[in-house]
């Protein structure tokens, strides 16, 4: 049975088990490498993607709820060449080491953003309450969270590198 | 067991016979081989720098090509500390090149020079030392051959954009320069390195070359690698360390969809299909499907001392001098533990294997792409020179966790595969079940204070495993251990030496001329363990640097100006000192239920002095400690990168604060009972400091040291003293959990 899946803009016919959860049918049938593989028990926040603007947990979130729903990836935050603001303030602070768990920290932070371009610490803390970090870049994830909330803000920007219309 | 199952252990459903489709060279082969064969006989050659010492010849790790291309290569790999950008920003600086001028090779068997292990904080000695060496004297051929050619002094020369320069504005590139047969010499002991004041790349936060693939979904893990036709594999690993396959009826499983092929091999189990998610579901329905045969093997985890006392079958002297016997005067006396504690790397191991004909190629985020080709080639009985490994990024490993049992399953199933690419991913409970852990300790404690208020007596006593059971043998494999024709792991000896390694940083940092350290040792493993970041520093740095700050109270001093009294080492007081400056120490009044406390150590004995002073608060009706904030204090020698020496040591830290607060690994008599993040809670955002500070003391001149490990045992050992700053009582077992807490201040 084939669902439509609308990532990044783009939309995908895509023929698998619709119970199947997202994260694999990003990684697999997109090649999308931004979500990552950390639990598959929505523990750690490694495979955050944002549907319609909410932070979403894509290991246990099967494709057949998705069918039709804007869903966005890291990818779709910006790329290499033209980095998004979030993207942009994660190298500027320099905030990965090993990095595995940093796309899902940037969908968390990019979900917070959109709704609330100047939050506090607290804010922000609650925002990552499902995001683990093991090589102990935390320091450096609030700093970059701040730093693309207050680009965002003085550039009204929506937080994406493309035109979204 | 099926009569189709015993016959080579594997039953195939359409299996394709797949083109090559991973498309990597192996020209470096006949490269290799032919610097074997160069090596000279010389009985005795001259010790040379670094790595250089086992990869002697200069282009084992620079070539430059005719076109001028520079290739660098280290035989170490970057596992998320940055270690690839500081290499390559000592190779740029010594080269005199852009660092974007390099293309850069990490650690391949097909390729690269044989490092051994990413591990030990010695990338930075090691490879580091050599490659700057290397540079330094391609640099100098370079300026010697121009010279020749313009009729110039040498000093009349500088270096432009991978060209020699004449004053007289004459130019040649560094590829018309040399040819292959000017660098295939053994490089020298001495170097003539470029002087600090000219430095344009080393010193310098250049930013990290990995992170911008990291952040917008670039191919960046070996999580990532989609070769054309791979396949995906699942194993089904028993359900407790002691258990056996005795029974699997797979034929329900075989005709699932998209199953390819139900592997078994003893009690190795596998899976592998054409998508993901159907290999996932397969390898629960193979798991249902299996049937097991439990031994009760694991120890009382509520009585780790007795346990670990009772293993004991061998003592070494770590250190002795004096007359350690207790005298009289003050003492104090106590008992530390730790319990096993995960690595829980975020992203569970993975790996990706391929036979073509004879050959075998793994992508692996192993510590050591040599000795683990050794353990799988003999895990499957092939000539090593067959085997190739290749290091692809994971995620953070922290010491010896599962990526090398992840190359191994994948190794396995794809010799039964041929053709096809096979990527074996961990699940979460196999990582939190199956890594090898960081061994539980036990530290006992006897000190005394002289009238002259000087530590006067020192006894200590630690009881570990060996904190090392790395690959080189195919029985330090999971799967070389499950798969019928078994290898079993080799028998750990206890070994003294210079760097420790249950006994790392046993032997105190301070002058005490009457001490005895004694490792006692423990041979068996009942539960597997290997290397965590650090060994058995943290542990020893946490009971040394509590045992301080009591002998501190004691005596009636001040913790900070009590370390300073019994250090001699000018740059271990000069990072005391700086933290304390930095906190503020002297001035500290802090609000009430927080404390304040230090710890220090120098990493190894022999590597990085670091030194870190943090401020708890503690709920009483909780039990809850949360670091408020912390300062430290490093000088890992020369500076390469500062921001990389940032980064390294906040992580530490804050490492050393999910370790020191919440973790332990918990079972039964016979299962692993911590298996997912809420039955081996880590830290969290709600905890995280409000901040962390690095002040760097750069030594420009002096050996690199490494960094990544320095923190980790200074910080668990200032929790601890904090807390008892706070709340008057000392806390001996780690972790520091909620219930621990409570119970210590009455609450």
């Amino acid at each position: 049975m084939a669902i439509s899946l609308n990532v990044n803009g783009a939309t995908h016919r895509i023929d698998a088990d619709p119970a199947t959860p997202l994260l694999y049918v990003l990684r697999n049938d997109l090649a999308l490498n931004g979500a990552k593989f950390g639990c598959g028990l929505g523990q750690c926040g490694s495979c955050m993607v944002m549907v319609e603007g909410e932070a979403v947990l894509s290991c246990v979130t099967p494709i057949m709820l998705l069918e039709g729903r804007e869903i966005t990836t890291v990818e779709g935050l910006g790329t290499i060449e033209e980095p998004g603001p979030v993207q942009a303030a994660f190298i500027e602070m320099q905030a990965a080491q090993c990095g595995y768990c940093i796309p899902g920290m940037m969908m968390s932070a990019q979900a917070l953003l959109q709704k609330n371009p100047a939050p506090s610490d607290e804010d922000i803390r609650n925002a990552l309450s499902t995001n683990l970090c093991r090589c102990g870049t935390h320091m450096r994830i609030l700093a970059a969270i701040r730093r693309a909330g207050e680009v965002m803000q003085s550039a009204g920007m929506t937080g994406t590198s493309r035109r979204t219309g | 067991m099926t009569d189709i199952l015993e016959k080579g252990g594997i039953t195939r459903r359409g299996v394709l016979a797949g083109a090559g489709a991973l498309v990597v060279s192996f020209s470096l082969l006949s490269r290799s081989l032919a610097q074997e064969a160069a090596q000279p006989p010389a009985p005795e050659p001259p010790k040379l720098p670094g790595s250089l010492d086992e990869n002697r010849f200069l282009d084992a790790w620079i070539r430059i090509d005719a076109d001028g291309a520079i290739t660098v290569f280290t035989g170490k790999a970057e596992l998320g500390q940055g270690i690839r950008t500081a290499l390559l920003q000592v190779a740029a600086e010594e080269l005199d090149v852009g660092p974007g001028d390099i293309e850069f090779v990490t650690a391949d068997t097909g390729r690269t020079p044989d490092e051994g292990f990413t591990a030990g904080s010695q990338s930075m000695q090691n490879s580091g030392t050599a490659i700057r060496h290397a540079a330094a004297q391609v640099r100098e051929i370079l300026f010697t051959e121009a010279a020749r050619r313009f009729a110039v002094a040498p000093g009349e020369l500088r270096a432009e954009g991978k060209a020699i320069v004449a004053s007289d504005g004459r130019s040649v590139g560094y590829g018309e320069l040399v040819s292959a047969q000017m660098l295939h010499i053994e490089a020298r002991p001495q170097s003539s390195f470029k002087q600090p004041g000219t430095f344009r790349v080393m010193g310098k936060p250049l930013p990290r070359v990995d992170i911008p693939a990291k952040v917008t979904g670039g191919v960046a893990y070996v999580h990532d690698l989609r070769p054309e036709g791979m396949l995906h594999a699942r194993v089904v690993r028993p359900p407790s360390p002691g258990a056996r396959l005795t029974s699997l009826d797979a034929n329900g499983v075989e005709a699932m969809p998209g199953v390819v092929s139900v592997i078994r091999d003893g009690s190795f189990l596998g899976v592998v299909s054409d998508g993901e998610w159907q290999a996932v579901a397969a390898m629960r329905a193979l798991a249902a499907a299996a049937r097991w045969e439990e031994t009760a093997t694991l120890p009382d985890q509520t009585d780790l001392p007795a346990v670990l006392q009772g293993l004991e079958r061998e003592v070494g002297v770590v250190s002795e001098s004096g007359s350690p016997a207790i005298g009289e005067g003050k003492t104090f006396e106590a008992t530390f533990t730790r319990p096993y504690q995960i690595h829980g790397s975020i992203g569970p191991s993975c790996a990706v294997a391929q036979m073509e004909g004879e050959r075998l190629t793994v992508w692996s985020h192993t510590q050591g792409v040599y000795p683990d080709r050794e353990a799988i080639a003999e895990m499957l009985g092939m000539p090593l020179e067959q085997v190739r490994v290749i290091h692809m990024e994971g995620s953070g490993c922290y010491g010896h966790n599962g990526a090398d049992d992840a190359a191994a399953d994948a190794a396995l199933i794809a010799q039964k595969l041929p053709g096809r690419p096979v990527r074996v991913q961990w699940m979460r409970e196999q990582e939190h079940a199956w890594e090898p852990y960081g061994p539980a300790m036990l530290i006992k404690v006897r000190a005394s204070l002289g009238g002259d208020g000087r530590i006067s007596g020192w006894n200590y006593d630690l009881w570990s495993n060996t904190h090392s059971t790395r690959p080189g043998g195919a029985g330090a494999l999971l799967a070389a251990r499950h798969k019928e024709q078994s290898f079993t792991p080799e028998t750990p000896e206890l070994n003294i030496s210079p760097s420790g390694n249950g006994d790392r940083n046993a032997n105190p940092p301070y002058v005490l001329p009457n001490k005895r350290v004694l490792w006692h040792f423990l041979p068996d493993m009942p539960l597997r363990v290997s290397a965590l970041r650090a060994l058995g520093a943290y542990a020893n740095v946490f009971a040394v640097e509590s045992t301080m700050d009591e002998l501190a109270l004691a005596a009636d001093a001040d913790p900070v100006e009590f370390r300073l009294r019994h250090l001699d080492d000018p740059r271990a007081r000069a990072v005391v000192e700086l933290a304390a400056e930095r906190f503020g120490w002297a001035n500290a009044a802090l609000p009430r239920g927080h404390g304040r406390g230090v710890g220090f150590a120098r990493y190894k004995t022999l590597a990085a002095y670091l030194a870190v002073a943090l401020e708890v608060e503690i709920e009483r009706e909780t039990g809850r400690v949360r670091v408020v904030r912390a300062v430290s204090a490093i000088d890992s020698g020369e500076v390469v990168n500062p921001d990389g020496i940032r980064n390294q040591t906040e992580g530490g830290i804050l490492q050393s604060i999910s370790w020191t607060l919440y973790e332990a690994v918990t079972f039964d008599d016979t299962r692993i009972t911590s298996v997912d993040w809420s039955s081996y809670p880590i830290l969290r955002f709600a905890s995280v400091p409000d901040s962390v500070e690095v002040h760097i003391i750069n030594r420009p001149g002096e050996p690199f040291l490494g960094t990544g490990e320095a923190a980790q045992g200074p910080a668990a050992a200032a929790i601890g003293n904090a807390i008892r700053n706070a709340t008057g009582r000392r806390l001996h077992d780690l972790p520091f959990t909620r219930q621990r807490v409570r119970n210590a201040i009455g609450a």
